[in-house]
């Protein structure tokens, strides 16, 4: 069984300041760290390793930095890396970077079909979850989205049996391979990678393809050029802050904190306040 | 619209117009996407109506509501839901195959309707649903889909699709265009949008479209659904009040003093996502950017910081009363009222008082 | 596992690096392991760079490395309540092709430094803890670290694991730190604008100036603050003995927010966002206070070691040069096929001692004692200094004989006459 897995490196975005003046992101000194969601995609390939026996290949499309990801990867137990790395590829959107993706996935599978392509439930900076559904459109995989738990697999009988979240409950849906699974968040629990795939990851070599490589011929499909979304402004959230009205500093204790905040709601929010039972005592 | 011509507004200002290709100048028309699971309507869907009236109306377009499912009797009465909430036309699809909600008949059934009837915006929830069909009918289709967008607007200079979504974990907005490719796609999270005003008595017309797909022909079948055996999960983002933790509560048992006053007043409790992750109240409950949406009447929040992350999923709460023992933390840039004080002295002040006033009310009434 | 390596080094920081690259690059197999996530720290802690030790490992550093501002400009504050008395040396000269000191930050200092390592043949592992020195008959074979199949095995293990090492007195190396011989440092980055820096410092281009600051806001504890530029920031930074903390029960956070109010300290850094905050212990017991620096399989290095020169405020340098020739050791010995036994590595001390490092710790060996005995240095001369100079910078039409008179009684009223001599003796010989 040969799986592939679609991880991104991310900026951690926790860490991410906006310029005071220039309202522009600064980018120096926030750690670059896989997308978070993506480690469940991940582990969830290597239980199936585990428990199938499979092929893991991690695939990413980023800078050439973007293999530091992959070799973290490979630290948890993934077989082998590909990084897509070309000029190209910059600037894309959700539709370029499927197609990106999608043809470096049809390539990988001329070596060893691919039966399964695992991604995040979406990104921590694109935060989309566009980009799984548009690989299996491309590929014409079983698209299965938000995937808690890969109940079923059949190497053999290629068939695969999955519990996804869905509004109001969880759908068990049974289908064909090959298919694309978006996984979803606290499944199981992260691997602590082993001292010999530690030194494995460091070791490796990456699979590095450029646009060619990839297999990928028309320029107009990929990176700005293949984005029919383009974006016309970028600007901080809404200037006009409004403080809060402080209550309680002066008042003393928390009864009484608590009774003026009361009143202030009856007083400012009267209907609020009625229908909530509180009218002033 | 004072105005008649539909044209007019954008010649008006002259400048900057772009000629659209006559291509994509076919495409007329606003459509939302009917959320209907297990026969239940998402509420997104006629917040998304309401949105997409105005869209429509600035336009000067019809706006369509498209409506799949099996049962052609309840797809009937969704349709007359959906006229009140502003829908000038209703697309129905009825076929079995749509019983349950599967990626491939949906995003066939869906993809057909557009190529046959040529919408120039189309707008689903955010929903696991939604962006389950978005995600393919976009990339079917080759065209943009803007995801979670939190405002939405017409470019007067070219009729085209400003939406507007958090990026960088919602420290920075950023407006996208799909300027060359129709129709222009976008997702918005459910309670983003205000729930718009029933228009009882309004009414609209029927498209009746057929599915040219058989059951062999789909691979997925769906085996089971489990409900969620806890309802009340879904019902966060619709509370009306709010209490909510964050890692300032300090511990988990201390969670006790919000459940205490949520139960006083009616209401739901919800936390950050440090306190979601440390596990001291379930990840249903987290709210924000990697969590729910909500917009309740009134938003207490304890012990939260007001990080962005969290900001964007609550700031849009009518009453916002924030208590954080730091008179600095962010979230006092953008509550209503602010306490500076220990949580767990001035909760518990907070429930007694309430259930004090209640008490003498329900005396007095 | 079954890999062996020639050397194996514990840490990422200056020392831990500059071991490992000088064994990398002489052609030995190396392995490097780091507990933090990425080499070296992960905090953005500004500190100061001294060219010299880092130009003997690599020499072309300047072009490479990502150094913030080279220092043009030292000033020395001794802070009262409200009122600060200082000096300073500017020189153009230390604007020359090769500056002397440079402000850093370590996050991507190290980073670039380790990436030195990598490019150099080392195999670099991150996020592992090492656990404890593997021994066999009284000799350190190896290491255990906190990973699945995590027992690896070397000729010589290095220790370069930071100030407190953990591996060293689980190993019985050396005993407990005592809290009188290491000070607890807080410190935070103010990022500001470069024009509004350079404003504020009268610098241009990549000039850069250091701060270094004592007096009241210590609350008498043992200790100094700090202030560097950086590109686009300012560390600002205060430390005293962990013992004098324990005394006096004031947190350390507490002390950086006062000096972030004092009056000469908060207009350099008003407007400025807040980003690090950060707490690390230093070494500061000196010569005195060192303990052994190798033995049957091991070395140990930097601040682990306890090098660091405190009154000069001297830590990477000493750890750098140490970890160099704690690998040049090794090299040497590797090249003549002897093994890293006990008495072979005696030839590490032996270099280290002939080397700036010992011979500065040597020079300052008495201060730590001194300073201890004498807290007055902290509480009553600051104080004194900053009334001094008040008195004389007051135009007032007392005349200055009179003023001179004034200051010199309170001088003598605070410390006798013989302990103002007794302190200048004490000084110069804990300095000389
Ligand atoms: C991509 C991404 C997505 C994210 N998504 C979300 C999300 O969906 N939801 C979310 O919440 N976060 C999210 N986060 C995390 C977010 O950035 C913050 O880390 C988080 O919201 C902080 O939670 P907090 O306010 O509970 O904790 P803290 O930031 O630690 O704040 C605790 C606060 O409590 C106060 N306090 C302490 N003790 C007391 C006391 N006794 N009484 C009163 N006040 C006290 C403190 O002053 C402080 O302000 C996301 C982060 C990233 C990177
Ligand atoms: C506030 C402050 C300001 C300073 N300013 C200056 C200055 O301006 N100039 C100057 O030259 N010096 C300064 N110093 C001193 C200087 O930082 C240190 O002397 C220097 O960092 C010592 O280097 P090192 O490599 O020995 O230790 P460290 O830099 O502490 O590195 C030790 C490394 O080992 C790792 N480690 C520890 N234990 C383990 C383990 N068990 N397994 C794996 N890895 C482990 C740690 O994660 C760390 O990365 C300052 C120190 C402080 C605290
Ligand atoms: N550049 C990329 N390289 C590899 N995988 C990606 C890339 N971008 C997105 N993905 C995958 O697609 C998922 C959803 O991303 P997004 O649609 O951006 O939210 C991620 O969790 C990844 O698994």
């Amino acid at each position: 069984m040969h799986i592939v897995v679609c991880i991104k490196q991310v900026p951690d975005s926790a860490q991410i300041r906006v310029h005071p003046v220039t309202n522009t992101i600064m980018r120096q000194g926030v750690p670059a760290i896989i997308n978070p969601f993506d480690l469940f995609a991940i582990e969830e390939a290597l239980q199936l390793k585990d428990r199938y026996g499979a092929r893991v290949t991690v695939l990413t499309m980023g800078p050439p930095q973007a293999e530091v990801a992959l070799r973290k990867a490979v630290a948890y137990g993934a077989d082998e890396m590909v990084l897509l790395t070309d000029r190209a590829f910059a600037g894309a959107d959700t539709l370029a970077t499927s197609y990106a993706l999608a043809q470096a996935i049809r390539k990988l599978g001329e070596e060893e079909p691919v039966d399964l392509v695992l991604t995040g439930k979406q990104t921590i900076d694109g935060d989309t979850a566009q980009v799984g559904p548009g690989i299996a459109r491309r590929l014409d995989l079983q698209l299965l989205t938000y995937v808690s738990a890969i109940t079923d697999l059949d190497p053999g009988g290629k068939t695969i049996e999955v519990q996804r979240r869905s509004e109001g409950g969880v759908q068990v849906i049974r289908t064909r391979l090959p298919a694309l699974v978006t996984v979803l968040e606290g499944g199981s629990t992260i691997r602590f990678a082993t001292m010999p795939n530690m030194f494995r990851a460091e070791r490796q070599p990456v699979q590095q393809w450029n646009r060619e490589q990839a297999g990928i011929d028309d320029v107009g499909k990929i990176g700005l050029k293949g984005s029919p979304t383009v974006v016309s402004k970028i600007f901080t959230p809404r200037a006009g802050n409004r403080r809060a009205k402080m209550i309680g500093a002066e008042m003393g204790s928390a009864g009484e904190v608590a009774s003026a905040v009361l009143d202030l709601l009856g007083s400012e929010h009267p209907r609020f306040a009625r229908e909530l039972g509180l009218a002033a005592p | 619209m004072t105005d008649s011509n539909p044209t007019a507004p954008s010649k008006a200002r002259g400048k900057k117009r772009l000629e659209l290709d006559p291509r994509l100048a076919a495409y007329r028309g606003v459509w939302v996407f009917v959320e209907i699971e297990r026969g239940q309507v998402h509420p997104v869907s006629w917040e998304l109506m309401g949105e997409g009236r105005k869209l429509a109306d600035v336009l000067q377009v019809e706006l369509g509501a498209v409506i799949l499912g099996a049962d052609g009797a309840r797809l009937g009465e969704v349709a007359a839901e959906a006229f009140t909430y502003g829908a000038d036309r209703a697309y129905l699809v009825a076929d079995p195959v749509l019983a349950d909600y599967r990626n491939q008949p949906y995003t066939r059934a869906l993809t057909d309707l557009v190529n046959r009837h040529q919408p120039e915006i189309l707008l689903l929830g955010a929903t696991t649903l939604g962006r389950d069909l978005a995600g393919s009918v976009a990339t079917t289709l080759l065209t943009g889909l803007t995801a979670d967008c939190t405002e939405l607007a017409i470019d007067p200079d070219n009729r085209g699709l400003l939406a507007t979504r958090p990026t960088f974990g919602g420290s920075l907005l950023c407006t996208i265009q799909t300027l060359n490719f129709r129709p222009q796609m976008a997702t918005v999270r459910p309670r983003v949008m205000a729930m718009p005003d029933a228009q009882p008595g309004r009414t609209g017309q029927v498209t009746q479209e057929t599915l040219d797909l058989a059951e062999e022909d789909i691979l997925a079948k769906v085996l089971a659904f489990i409900p969620d055996q806890n309802q009340e999960k879904a019902q966060l983002a619709y509370a009306d009040i709010i209490v909510a933790g964050g890692r300032g509560m300090g511990r988990a048992e201390n969670f006790q003093v919000l459940w205490d006053l949520a139960g006083v007043i009616g209401a739901e409790v919800g936390g950050s996502r440090p306190v979601t992750h440390a596990g001291w109240i379930s990840a249903e409950r987290q709210i924000g950017q990697s969590g729910k949406t909500v917009r309740p009447r009134l938003y207490i929040a304890a012990g939260i910081s007001g990080a962005v992350q969290h900001r964007v999923g609550m700031e849009s709460s009518d009453i916002i009363l924030a208590i954080n023992n730091d008179p600095n933390a962010p979230i006092f840039d953008f509550a209503t009222y602010g306490i500076v004080g220990d949580a767990m002295q001035i909760v518990p002040a907070l429930t007694e008082a309430l259930r004090s006033r209640l008490a003498v009310r329900r005396r007095a009434g | 596992m079954t890999e062996k390596f020639d050397a194996i080094v514990v840490g990422a920081g200056p020392a831990g690096n500059a071991a490992a690259y000088t064994l990398a690059s002489a052609g030995l197999k190396v392995l490097q392991l780091e507990r933090g996530e990425t080499p070296g720290t992960k905090n953005v802690q500004g500190a100061i760079l001294y060219s010299d030790a880092l130009e003997r490992i690599i020499p072309d550093f300047r072009n490479e490395a990502p150094l913030e501002r080279h220092i043009i400009e030292q000033r020395m504050w001794v802070l009262d309540d409200d009122s600060a008395i200082g000096t300073s040396y500017r020189s153009e000269a230390f604007s020359s092709d090769r500056p002397n000191r440079y402000t850093i930050l370590r996050a991507p200092f190290d980073r670039w430094f380790s990436e030195k390592v990598r490019a150099a043949g080392a195999l670099v592992i991150c996020e592992t803890t090492v656990t404890e020195l593997l021994q066999e008959g009284g000799r350190v074979v190896g290491v255990r670290t906190d990973r699945e199949e995590g027992d690896i095995y070397a000729d010589v293990v290095i220790l370069a694991d930071g100030v407190n090492s953990l591996l060293a007195r689980k190993a019985g190396f050396h005993g407990e730190l005592d809290p009188r011989n290491v000070a607890l440092a807080v410190k935070e980055i103010h990022f500001l604008p470069e024009e509004t820096l350079q404003g504020r410092f009268n610098i241009k281009g990549s000039e850069g100036v250091v701060i270094e600051i004592a007096g009241a806001v210590t609350h008498g504890m043992v200790g100094t603050a700090f202030l560097y530029t950086n590109r686009e920031s300012i560390t600002l930074g205060i430390g005293c003995l962990l013992s004098d903390f324990k005394k006096t029960r004031v947190p350390p956070y507490a002390l950086l927010e006062e000096l972030k109010q004092h009056p000469a300290i908060a207009p350099l850094i008003e407007g400025g966002e807040m980003k690090e905050y950060a707490a690390h212990l230093i070494p500061e017991g000196g010569y005195k206070a060192i303990p052994k620096l190798y033995g049957e399989g091991w070395m140990i290095v930097g601040d682990s070691a306890g090098l660091v020169n405190a009154a000069h405020r001297e830590g990477s340098n000493l750890a750098m040069t140490s970890g160099r020739i704690a690998a040049e050791t090794v090299i040497a010995l590797h090249g003549k096929g002897l093994p890293c036994s006990q008495e072979n590595l005696a030839v590490y001390r032996a270099a280290l001692d002939e080397s700036f490092v010992m011979k500065d710790l040597k020079k300052y060996r008495e201060l730590p004692e001194v300073l201890h005995g004498n807290p007055h240095f902290f509480s009553v001369y600051p104080k004194l200094f900053n009334r001094a100079a008040h008195t004389m910078l007051t135009v007032d039409g007392e005349d200055k004989h009179s003023k001179e008179k004034t200051v010199r009684r309170s001088f003598v009223e605070q410390r006798s006459l013989l302990g103002l001599m007794g302190d200048a003796y004490r000084m110069w010989r804990a300095t000389r």
